[in-house]
């Protein structure tokens, strides 16, 4: 799914990496726990999470994930997005909570890879 | 940056002061790697299982040194801290089991995954723990 369906489907603003919004991602992943996500998750993915610390962008750093979408309507502050940017990653915020966020593009075709 | 004989050795201190700036050095080790031409597969291995490392290091140990050392056929990554010791490795190699204090868990870590990521990634792992005097992981990767 390319990421400006993800962008409309969430209602998502993009805070940092509009030139990456033809970008592709096959699969999704909600969490709030990094250490699960450093476990499981395969890369071309798409991370939503309701935390907002310098260890969520790390992470994805870690895992070649290069979309992050931060539910809730959590905004991170300047010291994550510079860090985003810096990595060449696409940061969101959407207003719905997690479950929504997920459920909204699981019905729209993005699945999880199994492991 | 040494480089001798085909090895490179990187060696890295990690600031245990500040939890924000974990993973520096797993993030500049990626880097590398991938100048190096290494294969994604195995850089993402060596990241993953580091940044586990690094990330223990700042919330148990107050921090340490880590030392990569780089040859075409295997990357090695060692792990020392003066921190408290492991009283007991195979409950900390247990998923789920954990130390970490709250502030840790409220930033998505410290469930217990650390020690138990860093063997599944890794094709060797050795743990050698002095209660009182620190830890020491040393970390195989074949590549």
């Amino acid at each position: 799914m390319r990421l400006d369906k993800v962008r409309e489907i969430l209602d998502a603003d993009i805070l940092v990496g509009e030139e990456f919004i033809d970008l592709e991602v096959v699969s999704a992943c909600g969490s709030d726990l990094m250490s699960d996500v450093l476990a499981f998750v395969k890369d071309q993915t798409l991370l939503l999470t309701g935390l907002i610390n310098p260890q969520v962008v790390r992470t994805a750093e870690m895992m070649d994930i290069r979309v992050i979408v931060f539910v809730r309507g959590k905004v991170p502050g300047k010291e994550i997005v510079q860090l985003a940017k810096e990595k060449d990653m696409v940061l969101l915020t959407t207003k719905y909570p997690l479950y929504t966020a997920c459920g909204l593009l699981y019905s729209a075709g993005l699945h999880t890879k199994e492991v | 940056m040494a480089e001798e004989k085909n090895i490179i050795s990187l060696q890295y201190k990690v600031n245990g002061e500040d939890f924000s700036l974990a993973g520096e050095a797993s993030s500049n080790v990626k880097k590398i790697l991938k100048q190096l031409g290494v294969n994604p597969e195995a850089i993402r291995r060596v990241a993953i299982a580091m940044y586990e490392g690094e990330i223990n290091m700042v919330i148990h140990a107050k921090g340490g040194i880590a030392e990569v050392n780089i040859t075409p056929e295997q990357i090695k990554v060692l792990l020392q801290d003066e921190g408290p010791g492991i009283a007991d490795i195979e409950l900390a190699m247990q998923e789920g089991y954990s130390t970490a204090p709250d502030n840790i868990r409220e930033l998505g870590f410290g469930a217990g995954m650390g020690l138990p990521n860093m063997k599944r990634y890794s094709d060797e792992m050795k743990i050698n723990s002095v209660v009182g005097k620190g830890t020491r992981v040393e970390l195989i990767f074949n590549i």
